[in-house]
């Protein structure tokens, strides 16, 4: 058995209609390899957000996705305006949605906060007017 | 309880996602912020809300929850209902305001 697993999907910044399929799609190939419900759950919530958040904000994006026996790690590159502040955009209630965005019931400011309290490892790093880069680490086993 | 138990109980509307009326019902959860039902609601649950578009199905799916009621008349846009029936997550429907229905749904789950 392959013990390593790559997937990559394209988000389109702006289509909300297809906002949330690759957090779908990693969400079933995670259960169809039995890892953890708890796991997956965090999982999805980090990784939901993190698609979004593309949508969102940026023109368009990749989601690479690599499976060990140790963990999960799913890296979201996007070209878009970058973040020209990470602290601040990882504030409870900080958002720069549109009021567009806003009315569907985004942009609240959530986003982040609920990617850091369900990832194992979060890192992002953004270049403005270039694209931000955010890499969500989930470990499959005792951490450490 | 089933979501069709509570669709009888509480004279509900069924939109859409008909063939998962028979999921159990564990709680319920309330909030038209799509993130805060992202960080907060578990699997099982009802959410009750006024958003209609469809990311609530998005959501609703990627959190395994037991169904959808859309408050004060509001109807889900072609697509979430062509997803609800997809996913097998009902859709269902009350002229009830959010305090309301929230208040039923809440004494038929806990009372």
């Amino acid at each position: 058995m392959d013990n390593q697993m790559h997937f990559e999907y394209n988000v389109e910044g702006g289509n909300f209609t297809r906002a949330g399929y690759a957090s779908s799609q990693i969400k079933k190939i995670l259960k169809q390899l039995n890892v953890d419900i708890a796991i997956i759950k965090r999982t999805v919530v980090a990784t939901y957000e993190a698609e979004v958040n593309v949508v969102a904000h940026a023109y368009s994006g990749t989601i690479y996705v690599d499976i060990d026996t140790e963990a999960v790690k799913i890296r979201l590159v996007d070209e878009g305006p970058g973040i020209p502040d990470i602290d601040q955009a990882m504030e409870e209630g900080y958002s720069t949605a549109s009021s567009q965005v806003r009315e569907m019931g985004f942009g609240a400011g959530m986003g982040l906060p609920n990617m850091k309290k369900n990832a194992d490892k979060l890192e992002i790093s953004s270049e403005v007017d270039k694209g931000t880069t955010v890499e969500i680490t989930m470990f499959l086993n005792e951490k450490g | 309880m089933t979501v069709a138990d509570v669709v009888k109980k509480l004279d509900l509307k069924v939109f859409s996602g008909e063939k998962g009326l028979d999921r159990q019902v564990t709680g319920g959860y309330v909030s038209d912020l799509l993130s805060d039902v992202m960080g907060n609601a578990d699997s099982g649950q009802i959410w009750i809300t006024l958003q209609t578009h469809k990311n609530v199905m998005a959501i609703a799916s990627l959190k395994d929850l037991a169904a959808v009621i859309l408050v004060t008349d509001h109807k889900p846009e072609a697509n979430t209902a062509e997803q609800s029936n997809e996913e097998g997550i009902p859709v269902l429907g009350t002229s009830l305001d959010t305090f309301e229905i929230t208040g039923k749904l809440y004494d038929l789950i806990n009372g």
